[in-house]
């Protein structure tokens, strides 16, 4: 199944881009950051959530959308 | 009257002191309202190894953040007797000394518009995927963590 998978702030400088698409057989998002920590093996060291259909959800969270977001800590205002 | 439709809440660069002025002269025709309150969040020049921040760079995961401004809206409308809200938030690049939040509480009542406003704007920080990216004078950066 393909999968857009989306950085954003900091994460971005760690990936190298803001977005990228993914085939991914497996279903729950800690398997598909295991993955990308292989990619980016910086990335297992920053902070992060994800993110799918705009809520926050638990890294044991099947995936149940197209796209899954990973986001640093929120710095607004 | 209860004004609590979905908004644009983004605005690219600074929040400038006429918006803020012109917004606050639109609700002269509101008479209900006793009492308003204002938050507005100004970018600190912070000195980190004696490097000075010039200004932050605001990006935001723009549809997530549109859901939860909108679901702040709905907690403090619930909780709290409003007659209007209103909430902007900048993106791109905002100078040291210049407005990046501009929250606008509105009721009959000033003890309401006090609690409010505060839920709204910790909410704000708390909730809403927006990210700040500092940079100094030297043009290097490094990323907002609010306290």
């Amino acid at each position: 199944m393909k999968i857009k998978i989306r950085y954003f702030g900091m994460l971005t400088e760690v990936t190298g881009c803001e977005e990228e698409i993914i085939d991914f057989p497996e279903v729950v998002i800690s398997e598909l950051l295991e993955m990308l920590f292989i990619k980016y093996p910086k990335l297992k060291d920053k902070k992060f959530q994800v993110a799918q259909n705009n809520e926050l959800v638990p890294f044991k969270t099947k995936i149940s959308s197209k796209e899954i977001v990973l986001l640093p800590p929120f710095s607004g205002g | 009257m209860s004004d609590n439709r979905t908004k644009s809440v983004f605005k690219e660069g600074a929040i400038s002191s006429v918006f803020i002025g012109e917004s606050i002269a639109k609700h002269q025709t509101k008479t209900s309202i006793g009492a308003h309150n204002i938050f507005l969040g100004q970018v600190r020049a912070d000195v980190i190894d004696n490097k000075i921040i010039k200004a932050i760079e605001y990006t935001a995961h723009e549809e997530m953040a549109n859901t939860k401004f909108h679901e702040i809206r709905e907690a403090a409308f619930e909780k709290y007797e409003l007659t209007c809200m209103h909430i902007y938030h900048s993106l791109g690049v905002v100078n040291a000394g210049e407005i990046c939040l501009f929250v606008f509480v509105s009721s009959p009542r000033r003890k309401v518009v006090f609690k409010a406003l505060e839920f709204i704007v910790e909410a704000i920080k708390e909730k809403v995927p927006v990210f700040g990216k500092e940079i100094f004078e030297d043009n290097s950066h490094q990323w907002k963590v609010n306290s």
